[in-house]
């Protein structure tokens, strides 16, 4: 099998946003026939190799070559036109109609200009057996189960002629036993001789699944390994995965003290259908102390943080010093002095089309210096811009540009420095220094570092683990929305970490 | 940086105008009409002190209209109901006017408290619609239009406050005098300018303040630029719904008043319907900025008033019609390609700015 044609092939693709390197040099060779999983840590650009392979955006440099011949994808289109096919990992199906209405939207079979329902279904059912995708083609998607509605989605690729399928996070949104139906499907799909592009992160289904892995780290490709030939462990591939290249946070001295700013009891999330995301949490962060989160995104971090800002309704019981806030406002949160620094930044913390120093008053637009009472005071916001501007580095002529002008790192050093004025009592931060270049990131660290002396106790959300181990007093590790361990960040390396993570360490 | 984006927000309305004055020549040369006396005459009225003075106070309306849906827009927010609440509230105003025997400012204050309370009143049934049940407020405000004009026809017919008014119109009953706000004469000595044409100098002046000069403002305008990092800042997105559709209704409330209190002082069958739609068009070319809608507006009612001079040359009034239609659409698609033009540019001239920077380092 290792021997036969190559399905896709590419070759030094770059790909490059402002500011941002995505994708730098990357090389991947993809059996026809097979399973291939592309491994990586979230932002190491395994989402936009998969847009640029499936024509959604334009590679700056490289070749695609599918089944040998060299291609240039303009839309999504020519990608299916070459047979390939993506299911998201957002689903996008309507639920107002049927299983079979969904799988044919777009590429409707006539019969002058009526719809042929009938050769529809036959197709259908056809592919559907070949595959061992059983669906009731007549049932509204909106009486089915995450698991039905994935195997819809694969349905509605394979109906457009796909023979190279690209899966984007396929388990993510799935229980065990759906992810054990999906890996008996696509062995199925392998049999009929299609090719499977399978992207994760949970490295032990990655390896119980995959016939060649490929691991991306920081935009490019770092090697790839055979899980059937060579004996690599969930432990090797985290290793690949973090690498071990930034300079590493050094903890300074116990600055803990005994006061408890933040006590957090039996805090759940649920999403819609009820699948609890954040499951029972309780922690306390005392004043001076960090504590890091640990854990492969999505695993419910988002939802913590909003929990605890009080953006998303949670279960539980949250306490800041000696007040319960489980019940009060964002504004109230934050006026207490609990900044935010959130992990998605373009969403929820900057106003891409506004300037500068109007970023500068989101989120603190109640207090000294951007407002007085009910009036706000321009001037001194713009003053303290300025100095912002200046002791984080932010890269930037003047205050008067768009946010959207900069670049994300420095976003990012506006977005730190603005939550870390106003001597917050307590940082709730993720990703604080996502996309910072090394000598910014050392900077904030500092800056994070001589806040906690002073009695600032942070929430540290994040997937460099360096940063997590350096900065931390104390870690713990999430899954699946649950706290499963604790780590001593005087002992425990990236590895181990890495491995506790994705789940991995239990069976190591 | 600021001159730059000054002129480049210019561009997008000169490159409206430019289009629609283009098209509005073809279409008059294909209806065999001579484009440059068209436009000589329509030019030469419309600036002639009358034409001046009765333009004031259709902008007026105008002005005030637009207002009242960009304070909705500014934080996404459609308010389609102007129409439905200004009527209602000329309609209530006009009954409490006529029955006020008080001295003029106490009347008049009085009457546009009213006025203000129920266009208020009526948009917040569409927030609250909006909040509670999670209904577009497209949708209802729409539909609240034609309730609103539905009980005011029927008030009018069948209750007692209809009374049959001069010219065999039914209405209310006339206002005293001292209830009316009229105005002065300064341009030209035979018309009047509304008195509220000052008071909606005022109320611009007042939206820019309360825009960009306080917390509410500050919270309204995140919360239109980007939902999301509004709600992360603290704004509560429920409360700014309520608050900004009772602020826009209280505005709209106005729009009838200074043809109310300035000239027919009567609310009759006859009294326009539409001036809502006219405030939507202007606050899209204004940019929901007071000054820009205050020139929009100035244009709108140049080319409401100046297209009766169409008919004495022999071509249809709709002309002006589909030169405002024009423009709107011109305006609205360049403000689009001027503003990601402006985004561009900005990325590519900090960019160059850094890297000079880092060059003389």
């Amino acid at each position: 099998m290792s021997q036969s044609a190559l399905a896709v092939e590419l070759k030094g693709i770059w790909k490059r946003f402002p500011g941002v390197i995505a994708n730098s040099d990357i090389n991947l060779k993809v059996t026809s026939g097979t399973v291939h999983a592309i491994v990586g840590e979230n932002g190491a650009g395994k989402s936009t190799l998969m847009k640029i392979l499936y024509g959604m955006q334009k590679a700056d440099e490289g070749t695609i070559s599918i089944n040998g011949s060299d291609l240039v994808f303009n839309s999504p289109s020519d990608a299916i036109d070459s047979g390939i096919g993506m299911v998201h990992q957002h689903f996008m199906l309507a639920d107002n109609f049927t299983v079979l209405e969904n799988i044919v939207l777009g590429s409707e079979p006539k019969n002058g200009i009526r719809l042929d329902f009938a050769k529809a279904r036959k197709q259908i059912s056809d592919i559907a057996a070949e595959n061992g995708l059983a669906v009731d083609p007549d049932v509204l998607v909106s009486e089915l189960g995450v698991g039905d509605r994935q195997r819809i989605e694969i349905l509605k690729v394979l109906y457009r002629g796909a023979k190279i399928l690209i899966l984007d996070e396929p388990t993510a949104v799935l229980v065990p036993h759906e992810v054990d139906e999906l890996f008996n499907t696509l062995r199925d799909l392998k049999k009929e001789g299609l090719t499977v592009i399978f992207i994760s992160h949970k490295l032990d289904e990655v390896l119980s699944i995959a016939d060649e892995i490929t691991v991306i780290r920081q935009g490019t490709t770092v090697g790839s390994v055979n899980p059937h030939t060579q004996n690599v462990s969930a432990r090797d591939l985290a290793e690949m995965m973090v690498g071990n290249e930034l300079p590493t946070p050094d903890a300074v001295g116990d600055t803990i003290q005994d006061e408890v700013v933040l006590k957090v009891e039996n805090l759940s999330v649920f999403a819609k259908g009820g699948k609890a995301i954040v499951d029972d949490i309780s922690f306390q962060i005392r004043a001076g102390e960090i504590v890091g989160i640990a854990g492969v995104e999505g695993n419910g971090q988002a939802e913590i943080l909003d929990a605890l800002m009080g953006i998303e309704s949670a279960s539980g019981r949250v306490q800041f010093k000696d007040e319960d806030i489980t019940n009060k406002s964002t504004r109230h949160r934050r006026e207490l002095g609990i900044g935010f620094i959130p992990e998605d930044r373009h969403r929820q913390a900057l106003m891409l089309e506004a300037p500068l120093w109007e970023n500068r008053m989101l989120g603190h637009q109640t207090k000294a210096p951007n407002a007085k009472g009910m009036w706000l005071t321009p001037r001194s916001a713009k003053a303290d811009t300025k100095r912002i501007v200046e002791e984080y580095d932010v890269r930037t002529p003047n205050i008067d540009v768009l946010a959207s002008a900069l670049s994300g790192g420095n976003q990012q050093k506006l977005i730190v420095g603005r939550e870390m004025s106003g001597e917050p009592k307590l940082l709730i931060a993720a990703h604080p220094t996502r996309g910072v270049d090394v000598g910014a990131q050392a900077a904030i660290w500092d800056h994070i570092r001589h806040a906690r002396q002073s009695g600032l106790a942070v929430l540290l959300v994040s997937a460099d683990l360096d940063e997590l181990i350096g900065l931390s007093d104390n870690i713990k590790i999430l899954l699946r929305g649950k706290f499963v361990a604790d780590a001593d960040p005087a002992t425990v390396t990236p590895q181990e970490l890495g491995t506790a993570m994705t789940g991995a360490g239990e069976a190591a | 940086m600021n001159l730059r984006r000054i002129g480049t927000s210019l561009i997008a309305p000169a490159i409206g105008l430019f289009v629609s004055l283009a098209v509005t020549a073809v279409i008059l040369v294909a209806i065999g009409a001579s484009v440059s006396t068209v436009f000589s005459s329509m030019w030469n009225y419309g600036t002639s002190p009358r034409a001046m003075s009765l333009m004031l106070n259709l902008a007026t309306i105008y002005f005030l209209s637009a207002l009242a849906v960009s304070i909705g827009f500014k934080m996404n927010l459609f308010n389609i109901g102007v129409n439905g609440q200004y009527v209602l509230a000329a309609l209530a105003a006009a009954v409490v006017a006529s029955n006020l025997t008080l001295p003029k400012v106490a009347s008049v204050s009085i009457t546009i408290f009213v006025a203000m309370f129920v266009g208020a009143a009526w948009a917040g049934i569409s927030a609250w619609l909006k909040v509670a049940r999670g209904v577009s407020e497209v949708i209802s405000t729409i539909m609240l239009n034609f309730i609103a004009i539905g009980i005011i026809s029927y008030i009018i017919v069948r209750t007692p406050i209809g009374t049959e008014t001069s010219l065999n119109i039914r209405g209310t009953k006339a206002i005293p005098e001292t209830g009316m706000l009229r105005g002065i004469a300064f341009i030209d000595p035979g018309t009047q300018i509304y008195g509220f044409f000052f008071i909606a100098i005022f109320i611009g002046v007042a939206y820019w303040f309360l825009l960009n000069r306080t917390r509410f403002g500050f919270d309204l305008r995140a919360t239109g630029k980007s939902a999301t990092a509004a709600r992360t800042s603290g704004v509560q997105s429920n409360r700014m719904i309520y608050v900004t559709m009772l602020l826009s209704g209280a505005v709209a409330g106005l729009v009838g008043l200074p043809y109310l209190l300035g000239d027919t002082g009567s609310y009759t069958l006859q009294f326009p319907t539409d001036w809502g739609f006219i405030g939507i068009a202007i606050a899209l070319l204004g940019r929901n900025n007071p000054l820009g809608i205050a020139l929009g507006a100035i244009l709108w009612a140049f080319l409401d008033i100046s297209s009766g001079q169409l008919v004495l040359e022999g071509v249809p009034r709709e002309i002006s019609t589909i030169m405002q239609g024009l423009i709107v659409i011109v305006v609205v698609i360049s403000y689009e390609v001027v503003r990601r033009y402006q985004v561009k540019s900005e990325q590519t001239s900090v960019a160059k700015a850094l890297a000079k920077q880092e060059a003389s380092v």
